[in-house]
């Protein structure tokens, strides 16, 4: 760690893990909801615990954006951070919003449209939270050297922050209500927060391969090029069936289609940087979740999402397990899994040690991953079934589901091993054993002990 | 690749780019925002019990078991078409009893199938949900969904 302001990032790191904790373990409630329909029906209904398990995500993936600028921006910038005071008060904001709007939603005080039902007094605290923060880290890149990793990443969260203002209008006719959801939904996460993410990855590439930053930083602008030019009109991809013009079939199929090529770039970036290398960089943990979110994104947001947003098949598709197959493994590969690359990566630094825990945190990216990937297999397999029974047969929703009883107990199983995985990997992010479980090898620069860094 | 691309064209690129489909996306939008006002939902007006209906909807966060035009939990079953599956489309009268004896009815408290809880509604607000539905089953969904099942 180069600059004290830096430590800031610590703050955000660790809470974004308490809301990772409480995000898996309701999707892991939800899950057995779906296998014991009575669990909790009268205390704590499915919808109130889909809410805590959706908004957590939300929330602890943009506080680790939060965090990883706050680390990335001063290396970058080559100053400190313009305020740590304003940086701990942001955080502080975000905090008492999102613990509010749990416990408004236990109460069963919430918003209706999905994603957006924090109280209307949260949705301000996150939009006055966000002014501080472009207000705090624009301070400070100005005042300091210009990048592209920082122009790219200020670029997606001025426009993720601009775009929150969609949270604030819902228009009483419907499919405009759905049109202008969009905007802060679809518009986040594939196209926004594209540009956040493969500005963490160019960071981490910079850092851990050492390949020169021109190169790096050509890559990067040609992926965020790829990301809006196909992201901005694939928003039509979802605009097939509320009640909006026909034309967005064939906008949303030809641009919905293309919005895999910004991720089969991020994946072929990771692993030309790697075969480029110059450097052999001790942190293999954070290696391996930076080309692991890279392939995971490639296929759960890629492949899974052209499997299903050409019109022709989404026509019978739409709203089915696919949808949540592909959701699921999106988040987790796009975002979960790079958040957690700059959080191994810059933990060790916050903490002034060499990189510690790398076998266990390894392990919980494979249990991780692997959970992911048989629960997106799973809700493929149902999907695909609903999508005949239901869509083609016309079979009712309810004695389809009744049908799809196996592929929800494997889907929980596999939830397990995820949740697992989760508290793995932040029992080895937090807690710093001296030794690795398995000692490296004499040719890979992992410390086998981990010690503070001289001099930090 | 190399000569060509430098990381200012790149950078350029970028930039131009993203301006000009932010501003054929924008174009769109007026359009799609006009078409909706003006075509796909003018069925039935949008009254203040259709209005009223709506906010009972997000009141209670019912997309958050079920889906409506096939956006929401995937939980719970499809809505955007419930009143035609009901055949009470036409009759609201007849959408406002059936909703009355649905919402009365839950939960159903049968072992091993998904509960609905039981809502505490009015008499004005399962009027207003039912008139919501119906307005939501008039709009021009370009034939979605397939079939009844929803």
């Amino acid at each position: 760690m180069k600059y004290q302001s830096q430590q800031v990032a610590y703050a955000y790191f660790v809470c974004a893990m308490a809301l990772f904790a409480v995000q898996v373990l309701g999707g892991l409630t939800i899950g057995w909801i779906y296998v014991q329909p009575n669990f909790l029906a009268e205390t704590f209904p499915f919808h109130i615990i889909r809410m805590i398990h959706t908004n957590a995500l939300i929330v602890w993936l943009l506080l680790g954006f939060f965090g990883a600028a706050y680390f990335m921006v001063p290396e970058e910038s080559e100053r400190e951070i313009w305020s740590v005071k304003l940086a701990y008060i942001q955080l502080a904001l975000m905090m008492v919003g999102t613990l509010g709007a749990v416990g408004s939603y236990l109460m069963g005080i919430h918003g209706g449209r999905e994603f957006l039902e924090q109280p209307l007094w949260v949705k301000f605290g996150i939009l006055v939270a966000a002014l501080i923060f472009l207000f705090n880290i624009s301070m400070t890149v100005l005042a300091g050297r210009k990048t592209a990793v920082t122009g790219v990443l200020l670029m997606g969260l001025w426009l993720l922050s601009l775009l929150w203002v969609f949270a604030f209008i819902n228009p009483d006719n419907l499919s405009l209500d759905k049109m202008y959801w969009w905007f802060v939904v679809h518009l986040w996460v594939e196209a926004t927060w594209e540009l956040v993410m493969a500005a963490i990855l160019a960071f981490l590439l910079l850092k851990l391969t050492g390949v020169d930053r021109e190169v790096i930083e050509k890559w990067l602008y040609v992926i965020v090029a790829t990301a809006l030019f196909t992201g901005i009109l694939g928003t039509g991809h979802h605009f097939y069936w509320i009640g909006l013009p026909g034309y967005w079939q064939w906008i949303g199929t030809i641009f919905g289609t293309l919005e895999i090529v910004p991720f089969f770039l991020m994946m072929s970036f990771a692993f030309i940087m790697v075969w480029k290398g110059r450097r052999n960089h001790p942190n293999k943990a954070a290696l391996l979740w930076s080309l692991g979110s890279a392939t995971i994104a490639f296929f759960g947001a890629g492949v899974w999402g052209v499997l299903h947003n050409m019109h022709g098949v989404n026509f019978y598709s739409h709203g089915t397990q696919i949808t949540a197959a592909h959701g699921h493994l999106a988040f987790y590969g796009a975002y979960v899994a790079m958040n957690l690359a700059i959080i191994t990566y810059a933990m060790p630094l916050l903490k002034g040690r060499e990189p510690y825990n790398q076998v266990l945190n390894m392990g919980s990216f494979w249990l991780m991953t692997g959970g992911m990937a048989f629960m997106t297999f799973t809700l493929t397999f149902a999907g695909v079934i609903q999508t005949h029974m239901q869509r083609v047969l016309g079979d009712y929703y309810m004695e389809v589901q009744d049908g799809l009883a196996l592929f929800y107990v494997m889907r929980f199983v596999s939830g397990i091993a995820v949740v697992v995985g989760a508290l793995l990997f932040i029992y080895s992010i937090l807690v710093v054993r001296r030794r690795e479980v398995v000692a490296p090898g004499a040719a890979n620069p992992a410390p086998a002990k981990s010690d503070p860094v001289p001099g930090e | 690749m190399a000569e060509f691309l430098t990381k200012s064209r790149a950078r350029n690129i970028f930039y131009g780019g993203s301006i000009f489909f932010v501003v054929v996306f924008l174009a769109l939008t007026v359009q799609s925002h006009r078409y909706v006002v003006s075509t796909s939902t003018v069925g039935m007006p949008l009254s203040d019990a259709v209005v009223h209906g709506k906010h009972v909807w997000e009141r209670n966060s019912c997309i958050n078991c079920h889906t409506l035009h096939g956006e929401g939990a995937y939980f719970a079953p499809e809505l955007g078409n419930v009143m035609t599956r009901w055949a009470v489309q036409d009759d609201p009268e007849g959408a406002y009893e059936m909703m009355d004896g649905w919402i009365e009815a839950q939960p159903s408290g049968i072992e091993g199938r998904r509960q609905m809880p039981y809502f505490e509604l009015t008499e004005e607000d399962k009027r207003g949900l039912a008139e919501f539905l119906r307005w939501a089953d008039q709009t021009d969904t370009q034939g979605w969904p397939p079939n009844d099942a929803g």
